[in-house]
């Protein structure tokens, strides 16, 4: 399964190692990107500038900003009020931008459990946690989810008591989804930046929880 | 990939011309598959694209989706998640007026000229 | 999201428009309640058709899973939430 990896020189922000596409022959959709940046930039659209700093804007953004955003709200209970009633603006106290993505943040507790979802295409919260993960945009996991979301949890090493009632969030619409997962037993003694590392992309998702301390 | 197929004779079978093919919810489906493949340069380029060119207001995530969906299932199972987005974008782009198709193939002919790989074409514009 | 009133039970339209909607296939015809109001936001199924998009409410509903997939469901009180918007929804009340 995906791991959350920690920052290594050769590695790029999702974890993995960059794919050597500029060395390979170029495909027609390639060229296609290319024509299209340039002549959007010929024609004062864009600016080049602009473009370089979107990709370096997207590969800044990791779970590691969500993970930031669900420690402050296990150390700070009145941040986690508001973040729960207004997660866009909440979320904009600690510098991170809402954007056009409109944010509910969901809490899992002793007895329920949240899973999101986008069946219709593969809304994410991007400007939380970064690109989704493969798995997350494909057929399998937005067809099944829905339906029998306790197989599908437990597939990915999740198994939930009887007692946990589910929640699935399709993101149908203007609106995205961030899991605050529960906060492990344990942790009373650590800060946000400990507490942080707990916190892995698949828990804001709802296929995983938060880890364990070691 | 067994289970596509057969998921795809059920949808033929029951909703033919009803639920459309994108909109797969309790659809039945095989194994979710977690392996993860790495964003190229040229895939984030794409989406550099669709964020900036939309946010300017040349189109919208629902001209995009509306694309992306009439482009079919067969793309889906086909092609990837940026080779389905460079067409939508695309798409739209033109049908917002902001270069012509005339223009796009000039340009493709001249990247396509530029040499072999991708880092050799697309070093003609920087 | 007032505990206060009684929940508010809507059904979702059971329409099959040939081309972008945002209203999932499986929630046709199905009956939720209302877990917040949103929005306005502008109609995605003109905006995908380079139209400007009348503002139109959005409803988060929150269906049980013995609604949505009756014997089959895998946990009938396990729940669903999706967003809506308001054209495609219902009043509920009567049944």
């Amino acid at each position: 399964m995906p791991h959350d990896h920690h920052d290594h020189d050769h590695l790029s922000p999702s974890g993995h190692p960059y794919q050597p596409d500029q060395d390979h022959t170029l495909t027609r959709w390639q060229a296609m990107e290319i024509a299209m940046r340039e002549l959007l930039v010929e024609k004062e659209i864009l600016t080049a500038a602009e473009i370089t700093q979107t990709v370096e804007a997207m590969d800044r953004r990791s779970p590691a900003d969500g993970a930031q955003v669900v420690a402050r709200a296990w150390s700070d209970p009145e941040f986690k009020a508001r973040l729960l009633a207004d997660g866009s603006t909440t979320i904009g106290e600690m510098g991170f931008e809402a954007g056009a993505m409109k944010l509910i943040v969901v809490e899992n507790t002793a007895t329920t459990h949240n899973v999101v979802v986008c069946t219709l295409c593969s809304c994410y919260p991007r400007n939380l946690l970064g690109l989704p993960p493969d798995w997350y945009k494909q057929r399998a996991y937005r067809s099944r989810v829905v339906k029998t979301p306790r197989k599908v949890l437990s597939e990915f090493g999740l198994d939930l008591p009887d007692d946990v009632q589910v929640r699935v969030h399709d993101s149908t619409a203007d609106m995205r989804y961030l899991v605050l997962p529960v906060r492990p037993a344990g942790t009373d003694d650590l800060d946000a930046t400990a507490l942080a590392e707990l916190v892995n992309r698949d828990s804001m998702i709802g296929v995983a929880q938060a880890t364990a301390p070691e | 990939m067994q289970a596509h197929s057969n998921s795809r004779n059920v949808i033929v079978m029951e909703h033919d011309n009803i639920r459309r093919w994108h909109d797969m919810g309790g659809q039945p489906a095989g194994q979710i598959d977690l392996d993860q493949h790495n964003f190229a340069l040229w895939e984030k380029r794409v989406d550099a694209l669709m964020v900036l060119t939309s946010g300017k207001g040349y189109f919208t995530v629902d001209g995009l989706r509306r694309v992306l969906e009439d482009m079919g299932e067969d793309t889906f199972e086909t092609m990837s998640y940026y080779e389905r987005w460079v067409q939508s974008v695309n798409q739209n782009l033109l049908e917002a007026g902001a270069y012509s198709l005339e223009e796009l193939s000039t340009k493709m002919a001249e990247v396509t000229a530029r040499g072999e790989t991708y880092g050799d074409c697309a070093a003609g514009g920087e | 999201m007032s505990t206060l009133r009684a929940p508010v039970k809507v059904r979702v339209k059971d329409w099959f428009p040939p081309g972008h909607v945002r209203t999932p296939f499986f929630l046709r015809g199905k009956v939720g309640v209302i877990e917040r109001e949103l929005g306005p936001f502008h109609n995605p199924e003109e905006l995908a058709y380079r139209q400007k998009g009348a503002p139109r409410k959005l409803l988060r509903v929150r269906f049980e899973m013995s609604e949505i997939w009756g014997e089959d469901a895998e946990t009938p009180t396990d729940t669903l939430d999706a967003e809506i918007y308001e054209h495609w929804l219902e009043p509920a009340d009567a049944t």
